[in-house]
């Protein structure tokens, strides 16, 4: 039978795990927020009635979505450095994984959030925008000020959900050897001997953030309807 | 300046291969696991969905507790668990067996049954929502009519909630060869590798990644239009599928 031994969790460990989750997180709050807002352009570039920009825009979203992330970070680890350090001028001894780390999350991600954003202004009743339009407000401000308010509500758990996704997903910058949460667990029981327990600690502390957050998410997904239910209730007289 | 040069996927490998033949095997690798996940998670996924909605409160609990924690570890430590951690872990007999199997062997059964599981999971909690999107009064009537649940689930439910989650059900198919990808992690030489490699191996970065993508995409289409297929065989004339 094999036997367990998790003293390896202790002051010298501890420490460097938070180092790593603290890179977790930052490549997680920069993808999601980068990846929103190329995102929301992506969105609103579908719907133009410039026709090449729509169309350049739904090969965007659908390249990204069809291909899987790892071959997308090996991508930007292998070509996109050599590139960049051509490009700028840049030694080779500056390390810009992360910067590419950064780049590689945000454009994929951008591509999911597009059609979540696109499905959350599309839940807003065509009503909403007739009627803003109908007051004298030209079609940005109505959308800025009428319909992504309520679109932003609608779509809240949805981001929420995409969120965690991403935040499992940083795992995968391990193929850069970069110094993750998920990376220094593994370097730490392989080093240690203690692989076993790293890892299942590491998948322990994933459960313990993905499950909260996704707790969190199913009860924005039922206080949020609030914006649909006036539509609706409006809808039934 | 960068020298394209396409002839290199003709030129052999120095193990008497071309690498058009390694982008090959590779797309073979990712296939067949992506297959034999997707049949695993099917099987699997559809019986924790209907376990998540029976009656009966210990089932249903633990049916939701094998889709949470599923759900909620990335399929990449699952992945490293399934490889690093679950031979240690097996009776010594069946975990010696396991690490004296041919590597690739070895791979390949850890990245499959991870893959399953962890497809199983999506797949039981769109066939719950199925089941449940039906309202309980298809499950009520069956049951007036005097079919056990068993019958009721076989003949009633199942049959309408596979054609209702027959969309998303599509994209997660699509969804498995792209987290296929996840087993290079452990050294499976799969599409994704396979490019890694012919990066190292030939220096022509861009051939190989513009290769390897395109592999994708027409993997994506080929996955799309055998699902296409299905729902075109199941439509049942006069039911409304959800779009």
């Amino acid at each position: 039978m094999y036997r367990f031994d998790f003293s390896i969790l202790g002051g010298s460990t501890i420490p460097v795990l938070a180092d790593g989750m603290l890179v977790t997180l930052e490549i997680t709050a920069t993808a999601l927020a980068a990846g929103m807002l190329i995102g929301a352009a992506l969105a609103i570039l579908r719907g133009s009635r410039w026709r090449a920009a729509a169309w350049l825009a739904a090969a965007y979203v659908n390249l990204f979505r069809s291909v899987p992330l790892v071959m997308v970070l090996l991508w930007f680890f292998l070509v996109v450095p050599q590139l960049l350090q051509s490009a700028l001028g840049l030694s080779p001894s500056v390390d810009v994984r992360m910067a590419s780390a950064l780049v590689a999350y945000s454009l994929f991600e951008a591509a999911y959030f597009s059609e979540i954003i696109r499905a959350g202004i599309a839940s807003v009743p065509e009503g909403q925008m007739d009627a803003a339009r109908a007051l004298g407000m030209p079609r940005l401000l109505a959308m800025r000020l009428i319909v992504l308010p309520q679109a932003l509500r609608n779509m809240a758990p949805m981001v929420l959900t995409q969120a965690i996704v991403l935040f499992q997903d940083t795992a995968l910058v391990y193929v850069s050897a970069l110094a993750d949460f998920f990376g220094q667990a593994y370097g730490i029981g392989e080093r240690s001997g203690r692989l076993v327990e790293m890892l299942l600690f590491a998948g322990a502390v994933y459960f313990a953030i993905s499950f909260s957050l996704s707790l969190a998410a199913r009860r924005l997904g039922q206080a949020s309807p609030a914006v649909r239910g006036t539509a609706s209730a409006a809808a039934r007289g | 300046m960068y020298h394209w040069h396409w002839g290199i996927f003709l030129s052999p490998t120095g193990t008497g291969e071309t690498y058009l033949g390694w982008l090959f095997s590779g797309l073979g690798l990712t296939v067949a696991l992506g297959l034999v996940a997707w049949l695993l998670a099917l099987v699997l996924g559809a019986a924790v969905g209907i376990a998540r909605t029976v009656p009966n409160r210990v089932v249903r609990a633990l049916a939701g507790a094998y889709v949470e924690v599923l759900r909620n570890v990335p399929l990449m430590v699952q992945l490293f668990t399934a490889y690093f951690v679950v031979p240690e872990l097996l009776p010594p007999e069946l975990g010696d067996a396991v690490k004296r199997m041919n590597p690739v062997a070895q791979q390949f059964l850890a990245a499959a049954l991870c893959l399953g599981l962890y497809t199983s999971a999506r797949i039981a909690e769109q066939v719950r929502s199925g089941i449940e999107s039906l309202a309980g009064h298809q499950r009520s009537s069956a049951l007036a009519l005097g079919l056990t649940l068993p019958q009721a689930y076989r003949h009633v439910l199942l049959p309408l909630a596979f054609r209702i989650i027959l969309p998303p059900l599509s994209s997660e198919f699509m969804t498995v060869f792209k987290n296929s990808a996840v087993a290079s992690m452990i050294g499976l030489l799969e599409l994704a590798a396979q490019g890694r490699q012919l990066v190292d191996y030939t220096s022509q970065p861009y051939e190989a990644f513009i290769a390897v993508t395109a592999l994708y995409l027409a993997l994506n289409l080929s996955a799309l239009r055998v699902m296409r297929f299905v729902e075109a065989k199941t439509r049942v004339p006069g039911f409304a599928t959800a779009k």
